[in-house]
């Protein structure tokens, strides 16, 4: 077991190698770095401009050379110029001595994830802050969707083909025919519309996101722990959390149930069930003692492979209800060419996705003792 | 005029359809009377789930195809009408003009077009291009899946590793990098487009030298009429104006544009390259399964003892014993297509902003959703409804499958 999860990290880690290269080969290319300094600089710059500009703020270097700073194994540039020293781990324009005080590696290893051009910050802290209030629209969605859509699919599943089976199996159909940008839409036009909706809840979640500050005053408790229930229980509220949960909850469900009725469906052929039955066990028993446990091993995987699919509809989510969370971090950097900032999130990203693989794996395993691996 | 009522709208709606049910009753109608000569088709008309499904997908088609015929779109789809900004459904023209229809059935939108016509014309952007992409990408499975899954070792993991590669990126952040105007400038979905749309013909090569190659006599001159024909196709399609790629630094020719059969739109063919992109490895890793499955039956076993070659085994024994589920996911791709094109609209990326596809049209009404819902409602609820329908087709096409 142990070699099993080294050999996976040691893959997960050339993955995310691999694919935070291949971001930065895209984001490095000219006409992305040439739209980056005319945002950064002034609209009007001359070709001799932007090339200056590039040359001055180490864009130029070869591609190998800039992504071995950013991981921090090569050590970051320096430029002398006439009025002082720049780099890469240098905050402005210093006099050569302040500039021998500076590291002279700082990358990703490092822990420097580099300062985001579009909101002037380190993009570590941006990661952080909206990583947290993503993690809290993602702790509602799975307290909604992981608990119906188990309900859903076991009740479907339990007597295959009989009334409540097709219902709650065209049900499942129809979420995962929804995606969040149709879903969304009519729900904020049913529920929260000025004109002729219901006007239940809020079209946006604006305010939810404004009521997550970044620090948090009680000194008695743990940073996180404060930071949590604070983000959880206190910022958001029905009114203007409900929409958006549910719209993303919604669209994951249908799968998650339809995996869950199959294996349900499956179980409940079994010859231990025959025999339970035979027996004369309850039927309620029969499904809770004995059906249960062995066809929640399938779901399980689903909905851990589920979560890097909820990624995407946290972007769709937080840009259509405007919550300013992860995804909507991700579609500003990525708009902006915002390179350092891009490369943070697809190293988080890419890091969720890994590493739910890896829990399903070991879960699968734990889980199910059939398997065995070698 | 006076402006149109609930029903009356509701009638005229359904009478602008008049082709599309024609069509519909007229194909069901004879596909039911013919279901039982009609194989695994025929079939579906005995699940009511597969009906609907088939019904709702085809009503889509139809709809889109007549749309392009002028049969059911009420006014041009681009076109701006002075004073119809924002209008309700059922809203009259300020001024119609001999001929021309005299209401905006479903009203207009930000830029006071038809949001009627639109939801029609997105229909044909998405039957142009769902269903194909969705092909290519079985191709690029398909022919990559298969040897992974019969060869294994080295090469499996390899062609794996970069499946999952492409796999941990999360889509959107996938469709900005890939589609954004500065990289469409450098070339690189054309580049993509040219190793991607090769695998179709590759496929076709293959599949026919494998089953013919004892009898060259045969197979020559197939070979060269088929190949000649899709290299040909696969040369017009990566090709604009001459050349593969064309920027300020650098030109690689292609096809001369004399020989040049039809031109893609920049936007679609990057739409449709970072589609296809995103769904062949999905598809790569149910072949590579099916494959791994099918490999230790007996005819695979009696096949290798008649000593034949692992290409005929792969694409003439293995392949067609996994069309069921192969078909089954076919339909559902399709339908994840759709909501993958209706997700780069809804993000702006790729199709041109006045582009009448469903996504462009919801994420443009979705900034006023709060006062106005009719721009933005009809093209989400089409979409809704042809994704359904995919679903329920492929539910009963596996639930029909699964009988014999």
């Amino acid at each position: 077991m142990g070699l099993f999860i080294l050999r996976r990290s040691a893959v997960m880690i050339l993955t995310a190698i691999c694919l935070t290269f291949i971001v930065f080969f895209l984001t490095n290319l000219y006409p992305n770095l040439e739209k980056l300094a005319k945002t950064q600089g002034n609209f009007r710059m001359s070709d001799e401009a932007v090339t200056s500009w590039l040359t001055k703020n180490g864009y130029l270097q070869p591609l190998p050379v800039k992504y071995g700073q950013w991981l921090g194994v090569l050590p970051g540039w320096v430029i002398d110029a006439d009025d002082g020293v720049t780099g890469r781990c240098i905050t402005g324009t210093v006099s050569p001595k302040v500039a021998e005080q500076a590291a002279s590696y700082c990358g990703i290893i490092q822990g420097n994830w580099g300062q985001s051009t579009v909101f002037k910050d380190e993009v570590g802290g941006i990661i952080a802050a909206r990583l947290g209030r993503t993690g809290a629209l993602m702790f509602w969605v799975m307290l909604l969707m992981v608990p119906s859509a188990l309900v859903v699919g076991v009740m479907a599943g339990m007597n295959e083909g009989s009334k409540t089976d097709r219902t709650l199996s065209t049900f499942s159909i129809i979420t995962t025919a929804t995606p969040e940008y149709v879903s969304g839409v009519i729900f904020i036009a049913v529920f929260a519309s000025s004109a002729v909706g219901l006007k239940w809840f809020k079209g946006t979640a604006t305010q939810a996101a404004k009521n997550m500050p970044d620090d948090y005053g009680i000194a008695w408790l743990p940073d996180w722990m404060v930071g949590f229930w604070y983000r959880v229980f206190e910022a958001p509220t029905l009114e203007n959390f409900l929409l958006p949960v549910l719209t993303i909850a919604l669209y994951g469900m249908g799968y998650i149930a339809r995996m869950t009725r199959a294996s349900m469906a499956e179980v409940m052929t079994a010859q231990y069930i025959r025999t339970a039955r035979l027996k004369g066990v309850k039927f309620s028993n029969i499904v809770m003692k004995h059906a249960l446990r062995n066809a929640l091993i399938a779901p399980f995987t689903v909905i851990m492979l589920q979560i890097p699919w909820l990624l995407n509809g946290v972007v769709i989510v937080e840009t259509l209800f405007n919550y300013k969370g992860f995804g909507w971090a991700m579609v500003q950097a990525a708009g902006n060419n915002d390179i350092e900032l891009l490369l943070g999130v697809s190293v988080v990203s890419v890091m969720v996705v890994l590493a739910t693989q890896l829990i399903s794996d070991i879960g699968y395993v734990y889980l199910n003792p059939r398997i065995r691996i070698t | 005029m006076e402006p149109l009522g609930t029903f009356e709208i509701i009638a005229r709606v359904l009478y602008q359809f008049t082709s599309v049910w024609l069509a519909l009753i007229i194909l069901f109608a004879v596909s039911i009377a013919f279901k039982r000569r009609l194989g695994l088709y025929g079939k579906l008309f005995d699940s009511p789930i597969g009906m609907v499904g088939f019904a709702l997908v085809m009503f889509w088609i139809f709809t889109g195809v007549f749309g392009q015929f002028d049969l059911i779109v009420t006014h041009d789809s681009l076109s701006q009408v002075s004073g119809m900004k924002n209008k309700v459904p059922g809203t009259p023209m300020p001024r119609p003009e001999e001929g021309e229809y005299a209401w905006y059935l479903l009203g207009g939108d930000n830029l006071a077009r038809d949001v009627f016509s639109r939801v029609i014309d997105g229909a044909w952007v998405v039957v142009q291009i769902a269903p194909l992409a969705t092909l290519f990408a079985f191709m690029v499975g398909i022919t990559l899946g298969l040897p992974a899954g019969y060869f294994g070792g080295r090469l499996d993991t390899g062609i794996s590793f970069m499946a999952n590669l492409i796999l941990a990126f999360p889509v959107i952040l996938l469709f900005y990098l890939l589609v954004t105007p500065e990289i469409v400038l450098t070339g690189v979905p054309n580049f993509m487009a040219a190793v991607l749309f090769i695998f179709p013909v590759v496929f076709a090569g293959v599949l026919i030298n494998s089953r013919y190659h004892t009898q060259p006599k045969f197979r020559t001159p197939l070979m060269i009429v088929v190949l000649g024909g899709m290299l040909w196709v696969y040369l017009s399609l990566i090709s604009t104006n001459g050349y593969l790629v064309s920027n300020k630094d650098y030109a690689i020719p292609a096809l001369p544009e004399i020989l040049d059969l039809f031109d893609v739109s920049g936007g679609i063919l990057v739409v449709f390259v970072s589609v296809v992109f995103v769904n062949s490895p999905t598809v790569f890793r149910i072949v590579r399964g099916l494959a791994m499955d099918i490999k230790t039956r007996d005819y695979v076993a009696a096949a290798q003892t008649r000593g034949e070659g692992a290409w005929y085994i792969m694409l003439w024994e293995i392949l067609p014993n996994a069309r069921g589920p192969l078909i089954v996911d076919f339909c559902l791709r399709i339908g994840y297509t759709t909501i993958l094109l209706g997700t780069l609209g809804f993000f702006g990326l790729g199709l041109p902003p006045e582009s009448p596809d469903w996504g462009s049209t919801i994420n443009e009404g979705r900034k006023l959703l709060s006062i106005y819902l009719h721009p933005a409602l009809p093209p989400a609820l089409a979409l809704l409804s042809l994704v359904l329908g995919l679903n329920l087709l492929a539910d009963g096409l596996r639930e029909e499958s699964l009988k014999d």
